[in-house]
């Protein structure tokens, strides 16, 4: 018997128990049966959640997952991204272009591909990539692109793409996906074995204050970017009242070229998992969520394979490690695909079932985070250091790093290198010695840190990789020399543009601005005024935009700016009459032109000023 | 500025309603004083059509919507030391680019065609060679020409106006409280 869209909204609606919260859920899980989420479907779920209409038209137009119009059975997402551009993204596109006859947006005649383009999907290490619903693609060539269309028009399986199996627990019976790991640097904490179970034994024998203190002097801080110290978060969160309290584990890894955490939950899941249960015990918690990524699904029934053996092994659930009063769990909540839901508070509102807007801070999500309730949220790689730091020790971390970046960092390094992939340095270590480890010697130039941290020029490659120099979430991207840096950042602009989440006007319209006057200097038509212009627009965007996208989305080009001034005032020239380069009048008549079937007098006329 | 001469100043209404011009006309007595110190060229109030020498200061209400109103700006970069956008329209358009994200033949149509309250029977667009083309869409002044300094307002005020025109004039340091800054 067919189900009729009533009931399927309903058995889904009643899967998360009618929780509005959990809209989310249930617009993705629509997605996936329909292709798509219909107004119809919008007005039975507004129903049974008891929510408005526009809420759940609202939360469908924000992501880039979910869409009101059916898309095709299977959905090709190709990574747009700087890197997948270096790497032959054009030349990819067009080979799928012309295999399914379709451009970028659209969908095959007889509904089962559309063709789409996405942000930074997290391979950048195996660049260009895609995604064919969950499954991920890699190393893209204009053949493989013709072989998977042929694939797919032959047995429409996704799965079926997967043509070999990446290495280590990417060819877990429960992942089987291509995507390679490129460990290259294993360092001491981070990518070495460990004992699974140890770390939280050893901490339940601690009091929740002990931890926290341990933490501290272990001078753990945040990996995902902000250096946020993560005993300080911790000792907030304890401290602020609530009847519940949550700790998040931020896998929503969005920053372009950033793909460690996917290392890290390939390889050591239950790294993750003890230090989200360690969190937990630490500021009192008894749920965590891991928020994973959407473009990261192909991982989730393997994560949740991992989460169930924790269970049987009683290392989560009631009364872990035989300690009555520890009750955890951890469950996963994804993503939709919204680079902006990697900030805080913008996840938060995500996982309450809302637009991934971000919130106003204060209050912080230490006192009043998810569903209004005390929350630390940390990284992926915060956690999995609070575990090492369960099993080897405050010292044996502290040896590693510097005063006040202690440990070590992962990097995700791609580019022009020979050896892109995922490295473990101790902090400290300068941009040339990473530069040398990855077989980038030759670089141009390096974005630290992805767009939202900034452009080096050679001059800055001895600085360092800590907090208190060059700051890095982890994306390490090199430029060769001979690359396009304003075609690079021009890429970045793009980005920031697309992904801003349009709440705040320095942002919206600053991301906008940049964007443009980017692509004025890159044609000629561009003024020295222009330039300075960007830093003004740069300093209003950070000071009055109320998330970490617009405070920093401005970098590429400003950074850019500073590391490498003459790349930008060569091409910018001043007029002798203090007209503007950029306006043509011309071009601006052509509409007006045709209207009215006569020739502009103005456009073109005067001697001497040649047709501005 | 030197000798006994008289600075000059010039003023122009591009795609604007003439408000930014009634509130400079708003500062009443006080534009007897502003003849003894400045000599009006082009301007709509004296209806001269050209600026015969340079001009120290020229204002610009309105931004530019057709081929003319670049011409004119254009003209007044060539021949004014300081331009100053003044008023909304100027610095960002204003009302008129309401019309910017609509294509502009719809927008002629909806006026001369299809407009509830319009009656044109031969369904014809005004096609005159005096008319000036218009752009496509509606640019603010300093997007066209560079622009020195902008004062803000809908209209500004005309104690906005005098102020900033007699610090222009004098050559001092432009102190404008709080309250004669108006963004609406």
């Amino acid at each position: 018997m067919m189900e009729t869209l009533g009931d399927l909204v309903r058995g889904t609606c009643d899967l998360v128990h009618r929780d509005r919260t959990r809209l989310l859920d249930v617009a993705r899980i629509v997605q996936e049966r329909l292709g798509c989420v219909p107004g119809s479907a919008m007005d039975l779920i507004a129903s049974h959640l008891d929510v408005k209409r526009i809420d759940v038209e609202s939360l469908v137009s924000f992501y880039s997952f979910l869409s009101k119009e059916p898309e095709g059975k299977v959905v090709i997402r190709l990574s747009d991204d700087v890197v997948d551009r270096m790497a032959g993204y054009d030349a990819v596109l067009a080979a799928f272009r012309d295999e399914l006859g379709i451009g970028l947006g659209e969908k095959t005649p007889d509904g089962s591909i559309s063709l789409t383009r996405t942000a930074c999907i997290g391979m950048c290490d195996q660049a260009p990539s895609a995604l064919a619903n969950d499954t991920v693609l890699t190393d893209l060539t204009p053949q493989a692109a013709r072989a998977i269309v042929r694939g797919l028009r032959e047995h429409g399986d996704p799965k079926r793409l997967v043509n070999r199996l990446g290495d280590g627990q990417n060819a877990h019976p429960l992942v089987l996906s291509m995507v390679g790991n490129h460990i290259r640097r294993a360092g001491p904490i981070l990518l070495s074995p460990g004992k699974r179970g140890r770390a939280v034994e050893l901490t339940l024998s601690l009091h929740p204050a002990e931890v926290i203190r341990a933490i501290k002097a272990a001078r753990l801080r945040g990996r995902g970017g902000a250096g946020f110290p993560a005993g300080m978060k911790w000792e907030f969160t304890r401290a602020a009242p609530g009847e519940r309290k949550y700790i998040i584990c931020n896998a929503d890894e969005g920053e372009p070229g950033t793909f460690k955490d996917r290392v890290l939950l390939t390889e050591f899941p239950d790294r993750v998992f003890a230090g989200m249960t360690i969190a937990g015990y630490a500021i009192g918690a008894e749920e965590g969520i891991l928020y994973l990524r959407a473009e990261y699904a192909y991982l989730v029934p393997y994560l949740e394979e991992v989460l169930a053996k924790r269970r049987v092994e009683g290392l989560l659930g009631d009364h872990i490690e035989g300690k009555f009063s520890m009750s955890f769990d951890i469950r996963i909540q994804l993503g939709a695909g919204a680079y902006v839901c990697g900030e805080e508070t913008a996840l938060i509102s995500s996982m309450e079932g809302l637009r991934g807007d971000p919130k106003n801070r204060p209050p912080f999500p230490a006192q009043s985070g998810y569903l209004g309730y005390p929350t630390s949220v940390n990284n992926v790689e915060t956690l999995c250091c609070v575990t090492r730091i369960a099993e080897i020790g405050v010292a044996t971390f502290c040896q590693y790093g510097t005063e006040q970046s202690a440990g070590t960092k992962l990097l995700s390094i791609s580019g022009d290198v020979t050896r892109p992939g995922v490295y473990e340095v101790p902090f400290g270590v300068t941009l040339r010695e990473v530069l040398v480890m990855c077989g980038g010697e030759e670089a141009g130039a390096a974005q630290v840190g992805g767009p939202s941290g900034q452009l080096v020029g050679p001059e800055g490659f001895d600085r360092a990789i800590t907090y208190e120099d060059l700051s890095t979430g982890g994306a390490l991207v090199v430029f060769g020399r001979d690359r396009d840096l304003l075609a690079m950042m021009y890429g970045y602009m793009e980005f920031f543009e697309e992904e801003s989440c349009g709440y705040c006007t320095p942002c919206r319209v600053g991301n906008e601005l940049l964007k443009n006057g980017l692509l004025r200097v890159m044609e000629g038509r561009a003024e020295p005024d222009d330039l300075e212009q960007f830093r003004a627009i740069g300093k209003t965007m950070k000071a009055t935009s109320r998330c970490g996208l617009g405070q920093t989305s401005w970098r590429p080009l400003v950074t850019a700016l500073d590391a490498f001034p003459d790349l930008l005032a060569g091409k910018v020239v001043s007029d002798p009459d203090g007209f503007c380069r950029s306006f043509d009048l011309k071009a601006e008549v052509s509409q007006a032109e045709g209207i009215a079937g006569r020739k502009s007098e103005h456009a073109g006329r005067k001697g001497g000023d040649d047709g501005r | 500025m030197s000798g006994n001469e008289k600075p000059k100043i010039a003023t122009t209404s591009l795609c604007g309603c003439f408000g930014c011009h009634m509130s400079l006309l708003d500062i009443d007595l006080r534009i007897l004083d502003l003849a003894e110190i400045v000599e009006f060229s082009r301007s709509p109030i004296n209806d001269l059509k050209t600026i015969e020498d340079r001009a120290a200061v020229g204002l610009i209400e309105g931004g530019c919507a057709n081929e003319e109103n670049v011409e004119v700006l254009r003209e007044f970069r060539r021949q004014c030391d300081v331009l100053v956008s003044v008023g909304d329209c100027a610095i960002s358009g204003g009302i008129p680019a309401l019309r910017n994200t609509i294509p502009l033949s719809e927008c002629l149509d909806e006026a001369y065609r299809n407009g509830p309250s319009t009656v044109n029977e031969s369904g014809d667009i005004p096609n005159d060679p005096e008319i000036p083309l218009l752009l496509n869409k509606v640019y603010p002044a300093h997007e066209v020409v560079k622009i020195d300094y902008h004062l803000p307002g809908c209209p500004p005020p005309a104690d906005t106006l005098w102020t900033a025109l007699v610090a222009l004039l004098s050559g001092k340091p432009l102190d404008l409280p709080y309250k004669l800054l108006k963004y609406d």
